[in-house]
């Protein structure tokens, strides 16, 4: 009883809030981080260090007039940033945190459903996600963002066929598609998949740029563009749940990446006995640095990087991703089976 | 605010002759040569010549100087006009001629009345274009020939020309607007039509 | 009746982008330009007629505020046409002051339009970068005359000011700074493959239509014509110093990108050796007390930051106001190309090419 209803739902409780305070907390982490690289401050006003611009920010959403165009669809209007955000946040829910913890003299494991197909589970919802954008700028009943959301959905549709093709790859290399049992791959391989599959790994990121609308890949939301994209017409909470959305996109390719290719939760080393001493960090805390370390090379390349054009962005994604991805999944295939 | 001290207004541009004992650039006499009596005067003031011609035979004169070996103008830099009301033809339209390759330049000069149109140099010079168009918008000046003769400084439904002498410094009285609820007024007139 | 496939778009007045106002009515073919109009003067402030009632040295004022990025260029091209018309002599030393003064504002119009054609392209933070080194500039500009922005640096005749103390060192300093920065910039765009795919190939345009379609400056010399007028028609002090004139060779935006960086290292040898050959004497030559040119007109241009500034200027000899003040931007007749350099590209390449010409609307409309 206690084991299948308290403790899921506990942890659900807890991963929830864990994660909208994070996605929250990002942005200041990227205004911060922006602001270093360009020899400025960024938030400093509002708490010591800017700490508390965030609350600032959504208290200042929650107050602002909720303004829905005059005939727009009011229900998909409406509905558009919810189809945006929920996808983003369950795929929490096969994200694997920790292994066995022990917590009170319970053991569990810090994954919310250990589903048997869990990577099959991630590429499943972020596919929804692109209903959100689609449906905001039917919804919008405006020329802007009509085309701008379809431009996005066709980008974010050809990168995900790239980056499951490579998801495929490692499912190869690993023999399972469940998110703990990656991670045990890698225990037993000695090795992080990133050195096994460098070529996936690569297109993880590029195409998770692309999946996220992140710099270079920002084209559809680009205010130098003609409009401000498939969200021109929001304001409020609705405009704020679409950027948390895109937050907790990328922290989902983060957590993502780290599991599958840089061990998840595994410490540096985990074979090697002499290093037994970093053990006393637990799992979780590796696990949270190493996603950390991709959140911030994200911020890091959107402010160093210049935007593509849509066509070069197309064509990036169709001729070079999509056949390299290919390439590498035959390539896994045969050294496989060979080896 | 200095009011301009003009004694009496002047009747036109001194436009002096070279002297004596300067002899015209070779290209000038070459055109002299080749298109003759086009050329009604020559000037010379601080180390610039310009020639005078009258707006008929300026297309033949531009396009001899344009493609001519001694003389090769390929780039017009400007074309300007200036206002002298007391004279019968009271605009001059002038174009700065310049040569990237031979680097030297030229001015030439044509008279025009109230309303008389003068062709177009955008056949010779693409670059004349807008300089014409601002020509037509601030002096009233048409351009026979010209591809899109219109307005662009002023918006497109202003009346009158502003750089005209007779056009005053702080614009037509009647579009001066004191009060802003009479100003919202006109603007709201005007935008419902 | 139009093409049912086909989008008219309006870039109006008020951009995004921080050109100013500026609006471009683009017709597309889905992504592509069919045709650009661009309607100008919504900054038409009638600076020409306003000259007409203001006395010759009051214009060096006015002057500031057309290409209000370049200001000390405008100050300078108009004393230099006044004094060609009044053929005066202008000191050596004031010669030179005012070639470093062009130089480090031919350095700030770079910066900016660096900083600016960059975050048009999405790399944001040259634009940080660029704007730094342009608040160096302007703080050596305020020590020597007060002004950041509008300087009223030059007088008919010569300067008003001489350089305060240890104004060279901190020049001199500034330099070798600025070299340094351009090679970070150049770190981050000139091999960058993004920046490469979004300017090589985007607005092209051949020598000979170039000229024939009036641009001129940077923009011209992208197209591989060798053309600056500080070495064709010399003036100020510039035939005293060695440098060279940077040459694009496809014509296209990166060419003309090259060229402006490369117009950044020019300008710093400029101020060096001007900095060292910095002779002594009076910094204002022998002007009238009041200035009324002799009758006559002339047209005198000097190479601004954007292109080849013009002054046509007639003096009708006896009041102590010009009869006619005429400038010739070189963004008015840079920006005529963009029809012409926009169309058959995309979107995106629009805002590109209104940062690659380099124009500023003050100076566009007057």
């Amino acid at each position: 009883m206690v084991e299948t209803y308290l403790v899921p739902l506990l942890k659900i409780a807890v991963l929830l809030n864990a994660v909208l305070v994070a996605v929250t907390y990002m942005v200041l982490l990227e205004r911060k981080v922006i602001a270093w690289v360009q020899v400025r401050l960024g938030p400093m006003r509002v708490g010591p260090y800017g700490v508390l611009q965030p609350i600032a920010d959504a208290l200042k959403l929650m107050l602002k007039e909720d303004i829905t165009p005059a005939r727009a669809d009011r229900f998909v209007f409406t509905l558009a940033p919810i189809v945006s955000m929920v996808p983003a946040l369950i795929a929490f829910a096969v994200i694997p945190f920790d292994d066995e913890v022990t917590l009170f003299g319970y053991k569990l494991s810090l994954v919310v459903a250990d589903v048997n197909v869990g990577l099959l589970y991630v590429v499943a919802t972020t596919s929804i996600s692109v209903y959100g954008i689609i449906l905001a700028g039917y919804a919008s009943n405006s020329k802007f963002p009509l085309l701008a959301g379809l431009r996005a959905s066709a980008q974010l549709i050809s990168y995900e066929v790239a980056v499951t093709m490579m998801l495929v790859s490692i499912v190869v290399t690993a023999g399972t598609l469940s998110m703990v049992g990656i991670v045990k791959a890698q225990l037993d391989a000695h090795l992080w998949f990133v050195f096994i599959q460098p070529v996936a790994f690569v297109i993880l990121f590029i195409g998770g740029l692309a999946e996220t609308n992140r710099a270079p890949f920002d084209l559809p939301e680009a205010e130098q563009e003609l409009t401000g994209g498939f969200h021109t017409e929001y304001s409020g909470m609705r405009f704020a749940l679409f950027f948390l959305a895109e937050y907790a996109n990328m922290i989902v390719v983060s957590a993502v990446a780290t599991t599958l290719f840089f061990g998840g939760w595994l410490r540096p080393f985990p074979n090697v006995a002499p290093l037994a001493f970093l053990d006393l960090v637990p799992g979780w805390i590796w696990f949270l640095m190493k996603t950390f370390v991709f959140l911030y090379i994200f911020i890091w390349i959107r402010a160093t990087l210049p935007r593509y054009r849509y066509d070069q962005l197309m064509r990036l994604g169709w001729k070079v991703l999509i056949p390299l991805a290919i390439a590498n999944l035959v390539v896994s295939g045969i050294l496989k089976v060979l080896l | 605010m200095p009011e301009p001290t003009r004694i009496a207004p002047p009747a036109g541009p001194t436009d002096p002759p070279p002297p004596a004992e300067l002899p015209p650039p070779v290209f000038l006499t070459a055109l002299q040569r080749g298109l003759p009596g086009t050329i009604e005067k020559l000037s010379y003031w601080v180390g610039d010549w310009t020639a005078i011609l009258p707006a008929a035979r300026l297309i033949e004169v531009a396009t001899h100087l344009r493609d001519a070996p001694g003389a090769l103008f390929n780039f017009c830099s400007d074309v300007t006009a200036s206002d002298w009301p007391p004279r019968a033809k009271r605009f001059d339209v002038i174009y700065c001629l310049y040569s990237t390759t031979l680097r030297h330049r030229v001015r030439l000069k044509v008279q025009a009345g109230d309303g008389e149109a003068v062709p177009t140099v955008t056949g010779v010079w693409p670059s004349a274009n807008w300089l014409e168009r601002e020509v037509f918008d601030l002096f009233g000046i048409p351009f026979e020939g010209h591809p899109d003769l219109r307005r662009i400084l002023m918006p497109d439904d202003w009346q009158g020309h502003p750089q005209r002498k007779d056009y005053p410094l702080e614009g037509p009285g009647e579009l001066l607007i004191e009060d802003p609820v009479d100003w919202l007024r006109v603007r709201h007139a005007r935008e419902i039509e | 009746m139009f093409d049912t496939n086909e989008l008219v778009i309006n870039m109006g007045p008020q951009h995004p982008s921080t050109h100013g106002v500026l609006r471009v009515v683009l017709r597309l073919d889905g992504e592509r330009v069919i045709e650009a109009k661009v309607v100008i003067g919504y900054l038409h402030r009638g600076i020409e007629k306003l000259c007409e009632h203001r006395d010759w040295g009051q214009i060096v004022l006015i002057t500031d505020r057309m290409d209000y990025v370049a200001a000390a260029s405008n100050n300078l091209g108009y004393c230099e046409t006044v004094e060609k018309l009044m053929s005066l002599e202008v000191p050596p030393r004031a010669q030179y002051i005012r070639t470093i003064l062009a130089e480090l504002q031919r350095i700030a119009s770079h910066c900016l339009w660096l900083g600016t054609h960059a975050m048009d392209i999405g790399a944001m933070t040259v634009f940080l970068y660029a704007f730094r080194e342009r608040e160096l500039i302007l703080d050596l500009f305020e020590e020597y005359c007060g002004a950041r922005l509008t300087y009223n640096a030059m007088r008919i005749g010569g300067l008003p000011l001489d350089i305060p103390p240890r104004w060279d060192a901190k020049v001199r300093a500034f330099c070798d700074i600025l070299d340094t920065k351009v090679d970070e910039y150049e770190e981050l765009l000139t091999h960058n493959r993004i920046w490469l795919e979004r300017t090589r190939g985007v607005g092209v345009i051949g020598a000979a239509e170039a000229i024939a379609i009036g641009l001129s400056g940077p923009a011209l010399r992208g197209s591989a014509v060798p053309r600056d007028i500080r070495k064709d028609e010399p003036y100020a002090a510039y035939a005293d110093f060695a440098f060279d004139v940077p040459i694009g060779d496809a014509g296209d935006t990166y060419d003309r990108y090259l060229v402006r960086i490369e117009e950044f290292r020019q300008s710093t040898r400029i101020i060096r050796q001007a900095l060292d050959g910095l002779p002594e004497g009076p910094i204002l030559g022998k002007v009238p007390r009041l200035i009324k040119p002799p009758a006559g007109e002339t047209y005198h241009a000097i190479e601004s930051p954007k292109g080849e500034l013009g002054y046509f200027i007639v003096s009708d000899g006896k009041s102590n106001v010009p009869y006619r003040f005429r400038v010739r931007p070189p963004s008015f007749c840079n920006l005529q190309a963009l029809p012409r350099l926009v169309k058959g590209h995309l979107v995106a390449d629009v805002v590109a090419l209104i940062g690659s010409i380099d124009i500023v609307l003050g100076e566009v409309d007057r």
